[in-house]
């Protein structure tokens, strides 16, 4: 599946040039180390709202939740109706989570709980995007 | 003037706040509903805007009350269903020109300003106080009903419209595009459906308590029953279709295990009431319903979705306010009418109110069960937003009908109607009220 190109903003610059070199970075903390996704501007839990860094993660997670899409809004995923929407947690703080199509994984059998590592693949763009593939046993 | 939207002061968020200071002091009295549509074809009359005067009249009417006497205002300016009007599209200047219009030439089109209806509304003389509720009528009720018990406004109108215009549901805009911007593309490159949150949570949640999809359909059955009865709502008015357990287990998937059905149809609608203190609305044409409590959730999840436990712990939180503020307990509900559109999430509500005693994973079992409105344990009178299409305002307008002895086809008669409870929207984030016949 081809998603959306990317075009980078100040803001989440730092995000999508670690995944062009192939890193997974989350938004942390620098004053509670906690790690946010959704990244926003400043931090959810602290009174004074940061100081915010991009942080490196392990990449390995584990699928939490799924379902699968049959009317996507997005013109571009159209095409590749019905597919695999999961919800993957990451192992460095499972409270935090992240889309995926689970490339690999046929549609509606989407194995939950299981193990998962990142990916990175071209968007229409050419920008590298996080995606997650199953761990084989 | 220029309206101010609620401070976060007028809204009861937290547990441990008590009894609500006002309660009992405050009533809705009229009620005005606008004729519903699919879309909006274009016409001055049935803009946004114009409907919107149309449900306020109604209301005022409902109450009785001369318009020279209502001193407040309470608004919700968005009106989009999912539905905007593109850059670069033509202005409708036939449309604009049948109206005073503010300086936003989309005003009473594709939004709505509590300037705009008051240049558009000569009989309106009086209105001193005006402030924006914001998302739904859920949030407008809250504030409406603070506004009038701290005496910012005697006599308050409140009122919600949607505008729903040609194409599909939020295919238009980014995500008919190439590319998104670097910010949003963190997590809207995936494509996931309006409903696909929900959809997710009730996964979950069939998972964890054993239940399926299957046993949705005797609430969803129920509730178009019930909004086959409500001669406001679109189902009503353009497609008086039963849904049986045949055909909504057999529509199309949205987001699996969320399908057609599952998804409210967005309408052109407009729902206005007349709010005042108890006391001035003895006066008034219709029974006055008095608000016994209404309190609001701001809980927002960690990550990107609500897992079930965030959703079940915040429910239970704010059922817990509920009552708290209104001195009541479950027991005393003689009916629910919580938010259902998603209907996947109507059992989260219901379960954290604890109705009629259910507890976490028992609510779909109670749906096999007698919810009917001739049963002891009416659930969704209204029938909502699956029995009468997108609005979020049934549920409230059905409360006070209820309780007023004026539901009419859908009047519950399997209990006395002394209190009911309307609210949301998400399981995570909404306002809610709680209504009754009697002041105590």
């Amino acid at each position: 599946m081809t998603k959306q190109g990317v075009e980078p903003d100040d803001f989440s610059q730092p995000f999508w040039d670690a995944a062009n070199e192939k890193r997974l970075v989350i938004q942390n903390c620098v004053g509670c180390d906690r790690l946010q996704h959704p990244p926003t501007n400043t931090c959810r839990d602290c009174d004074d709202g940061g100081p915010l860094e991009w942080k490196q993660v392990s990449g390995r997670g584990t699928i939490y939740n799924y379902g699968v899409v049959h009317d996507c809004p997005v013109r571009l995923l159209q095409q590749d109706q019905p597919f695999n929407l999961a919800i993957i947690m990451l192992d460095d703080d499972p409270g935090i989570q992240m889309y995926s199509h689970l490339p690999g994984v046929a549609v509606d059998e989407v194995p939950v709980g299981a193990a998962v590592e990142v990916i990175f693949e071209p968007s229409a763009n050419g920008q590298l995007v996080p995606e997650w593939r199953v761990i084989a046993d | 003037m220029t309206t101010p939207t609620a401070p976060d002061a007028m809204y009861r968020n937290d547990e441990g706040l008590g009894i609500w200071e006002h309660r009992g002091k405050v009533a809705a009295v009229g009620v005005g509903h606008a004729p519903t549509s699919r879309r909006w074809d274009g016409r001055p009359e049935t803009c946004v805007g114009a409907i919107t005067i149309d449900a306020l009249r109604k209301a005022i009417d409902d109450a009785g009350v001369p318009p020279d006497q209502i001193d407040g205002l309470v608004v919700v300016p968005v009106t989009t269903t999912g539905a905007f009007w593109e850059a670069g599209k033509p202005l409708p200047m036939d449309v604009i020109q049948s109206f005073q219009q503010t300086d936003d030439p989309l005003d009473g089109i594709a939004k709505l300003s509590a300037e705009w209806l008051l240049a558009n509304m000569p009989e309106l003389t009086n209105v001193k106080f005006t402030m924006y509720g914001p998302g739904c009528m859920s949030n407008a009720l809250n504030v409406t009903a603070q506004a009038v018990g701290d005496g910012l406004t005697h006599t308050c109108l409140v009122v919600k419209s949607w505008h729903n215009f040609e194409g599909r549901y939020y295919q238009g805009g980014a995500n008919a595009g190439d590319a998104l911007p670097g910010t949003p593309a963190i997590t809207q490159l995936w494509g996931g459906p309006a409903s696909y949150s929900t959809a997710l949570q009730f996964a979950e949640y069939c998972r964890k308590y054993g239940k399926t999809h299957d046993m949705m359909a005797p609430f969803m059955e129920n509730s178009r029953r019930n909004g086959l009865r409500f001669p406001e709502g679109y189902w009503a008015q353009h497609r008086p279709e039963e849904l049986g357990p045949e055909d909504y287990l057999a529509s199309r998937w949205i987001a699996k295990p969320a399908n057609l059905f599952d998804n409210d149809i967005p309408i052109m609608m407009s729902g206005a009431y007349l709010f005042s203190t108890a006391e001035r609305a003895q006066d008034m044409k219709q029974p006055p319903v008095y608000i016994l409590n209404h309190a609001s959730s701001n809980t927002r999840p960690r990550s990107l979705v609500p897992t079930l436990d965030e959703v079940e712990a915040d429910t239970a939180r704010t059922g817990r306010k509920i009552y708290e503020g209104a001195g009541i307990t479950a027991d005393d509900l003689s009916f629910e009418n919580m938010y259902d559109g998603f209907s996947l999430f109507h059992q989260f509500h219901l379960e954290g109110l604890g109705y009629r005693g259910i507890g976490f994973g028992d609510a779909l079992d109670f749906y096999q069960t007698d919810i009917s409105i001739e049963g002891p344990n009416p659930v969704s009178p209204s029938g909502g937003n699956v029995g009468s299409g997108r609005s979020r305002v049934w549920m409230h307008t059905d409360c006070i009908q209820q309780l007023q002895g004026r539901a009419g086809a859908r009047q519950v008669t399997g209990v006395k109607p002394e209190v009911g409870v309307s609210g949301g929207p998400m399981p995570l984030g909404g306002n809610y009220t709680v209504w009754s016949a009697s002041p105590d």
